[in-house]
C-alpha cells in the first residue's frame, strides 16, 4: 500500500490490505490481532507495520511510504479466495467473487 | 491461449479467468485484443495478484471451487505444449537471441499432466484427488519470510514510480526487490523487459534472463507438478 504520509484512513488501508480494525483488534479471514489502543479513523503506518509484521519502507526523496504484506507465514494465510477486484481488458471492474458457484482456473501470465 | 480450453470445460461448470501481470498495460492489452477472448481477461498493472496468492513466475493457474474456497495453490499453468521446444533455431538469429532459445528449450512443461488433473477436478470436483483441503493449500503455498514481504513493498513502490513517470526512482526499488528474492522472476522480469525488451544485459540491473537462467539451470526454471 502506497502513501503519501504514515497516517492513512482505515477505509483504504482495510480496501487495499484485506485486514479489518474492528474492536477485538485487526483482523484477517480467522485471525485478530489485539490493538494496544483502539484506532479511530486513521491507522499510523509505523504502529500497525509492528503490530501485523508487515515491511514498511520510505523513499524520501519521492516522499512516499509503502507497506507491505505481512511477513513470517505463507503466502496464503487462508484457503480462502481474498477479494479480487482488477479490470478487465476493456477497462470494466470484475470481482472474483461474480463467479461464486463456478468452479475457476484463474491464471496469472504476462506480456514479458 | 486459454480460449480452447475454455470451450471445453465452460459447460461442465468451470471459468478460465485470466490476469496479466504488467507495468505496460498497453503491452498486455494488445495481445488480449488480438484474441478478444469470451472469459474473463484482467489487467494487473501493479501485480497485486501476485502478492496476495504468492506468485513467484508465469504461467501460474491457481484452482478455486464454487464456494470460493482456493484447493490448488499456484503452480506452472500450461494448456500445451511449448512451440519453442519444436522449433528449430534459425541462426540468422542474434547470437544472443539463439542462445536464449537454447536455453527456453531445456524448459521443462507439464501441459498432459496439468490438463489431465484439471479435467478431474471438473469432472469430480471435492471428491477429485487433485482438490486439496484447506490446510495443504496453505501449506504448499510460498512461504513469506521479512525480505520476500520487504521485496513486495519494494517492487510495488518501485512499479508506482514507474508508473507516474520516475524510471529512475522505479529501478532503485526494483534492485532492492530483486537482491531480496532472488528467485522471484516475475519481479526481475518485468524489470528487464522495462529495460530491455529482450532482456538482456543493461547497466541497469545486476543480472539479465539468459545469465540468470543458465545459472539455475533452465530444468530448474519451473518446480516440477506436484500433483
Amino acid at each position: 500500500m502506497i502513501s503519501t504520509t504514515t497516517t492513512v484512513e482505515i477505509d483504504k488501508f482495510e480496501r487495499q490490505t484485506g485486514w479489518a480494525i474492528k474492536p477485538e483488534g485487526a483482523c484477517k479471514y480467522d485471525r485478530c490481532i489485539p490493538l494496544p489502543r483502539p484506532m479511530a479513523d486513521a491507522v499510523d503506518l509505523h504502529e500497525i507495520a509492528g503490530l501485523l509484521n508487515m515491511p514498511l519502507i520510505h523513499d524520501a526523496d519521492a516522499g512516499l511510504w509503502c507497506l507491505g504484506p505481512e511477513a513470517g507465514g505463507k503466502a496464503l494465510a487462508s484457503s480462502q479466495a481474498p477479494d479480487l477486484e482488477l479490470p478487465d481488458w476493456r477497462g470494466n471492474t470484475f470481482r472474483l467473487a461474480s463467479l461464486r458457484g463456478t468452479k475457476v482456473l484463474l491464471v496469472a501470465w504476462a506480456s514479458w | 491461449m486459454w480460449q480452447e480450453l475454455r470451450n471445453e470445460l465452460r459447460g461442465k461448470g468451470l471459468e478460465i479467468v485470466t490476469v496479466a501481470l504488467d507495468t505496460d498495460a498497453k503491452a498486455a492489452r494488445s495481445i488480449i485484443e488480438a484474441v478478444a477472448p469470451s472469459h474473463p481477461s484482467l489487467i494487473d498493472q501493479h501485480h497485486l495478484f501476485g502478492t496476495l496468492f504468492g506468485i513467484v513466475n508465469v504461467p501460474s493457474g491457481i484452482w478455486i471451487d464454487e464456494e470460493g474456497t482456493i484447493v490448488r495453490p499456484p503452480e506452472p499453468a500450461f494448456p500445451r505444449p511449448s512451440v519453442i521446444r519444436d522449433t528449430p533455431i534459425s541462426d540468422a538469429l542474434p547470437q544472443r537471441v539463439q542462445d536464449m532459445l537454447v536455453e527456453a528449450k531445456k524448459i521443462q512443461t507439464e501441459p498432459e499432466k496439468y490438463l489431465a488433473a484439471l479435467r478431474d477436478w471438473v469432472e469430480r470436483g471435492s471428491e477429485s484427488r487433485y482438490a486439496l483441503s484447506p490446510d495443504e493449500v496453505i501449506e504448499r503455498s510460498r512461504p513469506r519470510p521479512a525480505e520476500h514481504a520487504e521485496a513486495a513493498a519494494h517492487f510495488e513502490l518501485g512499479e508506482y514510480l514507474h508508473s507516474s513517470g520516475q524510471p529512475e526512482a522505479a529501478t532503485r526499488h526494483w534492485r532492492e526487490a530483486h537482491r531480496l528474492q532472488p528467485d522471484n522472476w516475475t519481479y526481475k522480469r518485468q524489470a528487464w523487459s522495462l529495460a530491455d525488451p529482450a532482456q538482456g544485459p543493461t547497466d541497469l540491473y545486476e543480472s539479465d534472463w539468459l545469465s540468470d537462467v543458465q545459472k539455475i539451470g533452465a530444468e530448474h526454471y519451473y518446480p516440477p507438478l506436484q500433483m
